[in-house]
């Protein structure tokens, strides 16, 4: 198990600087620069914009300013938002804790509902609920978010009313951000129908982010299931005269949690992805909406540091998902 | 009163219109007997046990005139009260001990899922159990056993974790389905004697189901020989051996390698077992039978009692009475 954690962290070295280097060249095959949009339509003297770039250390060569910014990050340094003066970092851990709780409730969402509908399906095989469930599914999978979000907004929000259109929380709360989790300090805050507030707020958002992973895992579970069911310690298991219920999920469930689990960790990746998008509907402050703005303002800094630190947390996720893969599956926790 | 006794057990997969995996069977074991049933693969062995253990899933269909066990209407029994039964009373281990133990639980938990679910033994007291239930089957150093994943296991191990897995209910019939076609020649005979050993100790029925003839002669007192679904032939062991009545059953004694000794080929029975799309109007044999005669290929002959046992064939081997 150490040798296979150490083997695993090794390979991050190199998955790093691809990263790095990425997100620093792309951020600047977009056309324009930080000070070009800053100025906006306005327009700009060439000598101004040229003192502007070498204040910002963009009138480098490229080599030289990635670099720059390699030092920087082997020092620990982020850098700050060319728009804000903040820096890089704590602008991440202020609004990282909002994509977190959407990213949560999404994956709850998608969890339970999906392995629920996986299992019922596999066990209702041929079904017209079985055949409902992989149907909604792979209409699910193929949904484009921007569209599927809008169109929960138009009918939710606007026709019937039920939930908010955007946001975290009503304007009529005043919440001490002591987490930065909305459903926690609500809850601290102690005043009457806030957390209630923040729940409505979060319902749309979740259900959006979720349907992908949702579809992804209730596919997942039903194959998995169909599998084992036809497993030889599923008929032992019956020939001991457990219950149905035992048999299905303590027997069945389990082994089949294995590949579902796999996928579950590859869905985080896509989950961050689609939050950005998910974000940007609702409004709602995460990382998504910054690093779209960010892109939008060529914030360098932002962009690039704000992918590396996405991309180092899908890193260790998969990571852990790795480790519990390996807690479920006792064949592969044995393996030296 | 018979401990089990089955009559005219039909199973088929599908409508009445399919053909039955297992056709007109009967059967009967006594308290403390040991019943080998022989024949070829898809002769309908393991399903009409499966039948019994309520293992049978739709499409297949179960009928029968009836179906007792100790005293119980099987067929009547709802599916949880069916459920008090199998497991307890009646237990079975299977083929390939390697795919037959949960991969994801320990040897220990998957024997004490039993000791709860029937005998309500928790915690300790399970433990406890469990691990002498392992000493009995004569697994060494059965303590560290307890933690071990089946993957650990060999599977001869894994066997007789099985094994003490349907014996931790004390069951009064045990149904082994061929609990050695999968283990090494030197490991199927421990697992037959350990067997024959808790047969005896716990004065439980045990039905066999078994190519290996040479483990019938050694093992046990009756034999029910099935083709294609039917029970062919029924009887004692030394006498069925000696004089084979059905001339399928002849052709399995004739095809053990022993009978073969200096012969170029072994001797066999060409062709195979009837499918569903050309099964003989006649007797099911009748295509394969060294003896077959017009009148066996026109109507199917009945299981009747011949000079040494029950036997379904018009024109019986062996009748000469010493």
């Amino acid at each position: 198990m150490l040798s296979f954690i150490a083997r695993r962290l090794g390979l991050l070295i190199p998955t790093f600087f691809g990263i790095t280097l990425l997100t620093f060249a792309l951020i600047r095959l977009i056309p324009g620069d930080p000070v070009e949009v800053m100025m906006g339509e306005r327009r700009l003297d060439p000598e101004l914009h040229a003192q502007a770039m070498e204040r910002l250390g963009l009138n480098k060569p490229l080599p030289a300013q990635y670099l720059d910014y390699i030092g920087k990050l082997a020092q620990g340094d982020l850098g700050e938002s060319l728009r804000s003066r903040e820096s890089v970092w704590s602008e991440f851990t202020t609004l990282f804790p909002a994509t977190v709780e959407l990213a949560f409730a999404a994956l709850l969402f998608a969890g339970i509902v999906g392995l629920l509908a996986g299992v019922i399906a596999a066990l209702k095989r041929g079904s017209l609920f079985d055949h409902g469930v992989m149907g909604i599914s792979l209409a699910g999978y193929s949904m484009p978010i921007f569209w599927w979000g809008l169109i929960l907004i138009m009918f939710f929000s606007v026709s019937l009313g039920w939930t908010p259109v955007s946001g975290r929380n009503g304007v009529l709360f005043d919440v001490e951000p002591v987490t930065g989790f909305m459903l926690i300090d609500t809850l601290l805050s102690g005043e009457d129908g806030a957390f209630l507030d923040a729940v409505q707020h979060l319902i749309l958002p979740a259900i959006v982010l979720g349907t992908i992973p949702l579809a992804v895992i209730a596919r997942m579970t039903r194959s998995s299931m169909l599998e084992v069911l036809r497993e030889d310690y599923i008929r032992t298991a019956r020939a001991k005269g457990l219950s149905p219920a035992r048999v299905v999920f303590i027997h069945g469930l389990r082994n089949a949690l294995i590949p579902v689990l796999t996928v579950f960790g590859l869905q985080i990746g896509a989950l961050l992805a689609g939050a950005v998008l998910t974000e940007t509907i609702f409004s709602w402050p995460g990382i998504g909406k910054w690093l779209i703005e960010a892109i939008g303002a060529r914030d360098y800094p932002v962009v690039q540091n704000g992918i590396l630190l996405i991309a180092c947390l899908v890193i260790l996720v998969n990571f852990v998902v790795d480790i519990l893969y390996g807690l479920a599956n006792p064949r592969i926790r044995h393996q030296r | 009163m018979p401990l089990l006794q089955i009559n005219n057990l039909n199973v088929r997969f599908g409508d009445a219109s399919a053909v039955p995996v297992v056709d007109g069977l009967d059967l009967s074991v006594d308290a403390g007997e040991i019943l080998a049933i022989v024949g070829e693969s898809g002769s309908g062995k393991s399903v009409t046990m499966m039948a019994l253990m309520g293992l049978i899933d739709a499409p297949g269909r179960i009928s029968a005139d009836a179906m007792t066990f100790n005293g119980l209407d099987m067929l009547s029994l709802s599916r949880r009260q069916r459920r008090k039964v199998v497991g307890k009373d009646i237990a079975m281990i299977f083929q390939d001990p390697m795919t037959a133990l949960n991969p994801s639980y320990t040897v220990g938990y998957q024997i004490e899922e039993v000791l709860h679910q029937h005998l309500g033994l928790k915690g300790r007291a399970a433990r406890q159990r469990a691990l002498e239930l392992l000493q009995k089957v004569e697994i060494p150093a059965a303590e560290s056993r307890l933690d071990a994943y089946p993957h650990q296991l060999s599977g001869g191990m894994s066997q007789r974790v099985a094994i003490a897995m349907a014996i931790a209910g004390e069951p009064r019939l045990l149904i082994a389905d061929e609990p050695t076609t999968a283990l090494d020649v030197t490991i199927q005979a421990q697992i037959m004697e350990l067997l024959v050993n808790l047969q005896q100790a716990h004065d439980m029925a045990l039905i066999l189901i078994t190519h290996d003839l040479a483990v019938v002669a050694e093992t046990a007192r009756k034999v029910c020989v099935m083709y294609a679904g039917q029970a062919v032939e029924l009887g004692q062991v030394p006498t069925l051996f000696e004089h084979p009545a059905h001339p399928y059953s002849e052709a399995l004694l004739a095809a053990i390698p022993e009978h073969s000794l200096g012969a170029e080929r072994l001797a066999t029975l060409p062709g195979i077992v009837p499918g569903r799309y050309d099964r003989p109007q006649g007797c099911l044999l009748s295509p394969r039978c060294p003896y077959v005669q017009d009148h066996c290929r026109a109507q199917r002959p009945a299981l009747e009692a011949q000079a040494h046992s029950l036997v379904r064939c018009f024109y019986p081997l062996n009748q000469e009475v010493a």
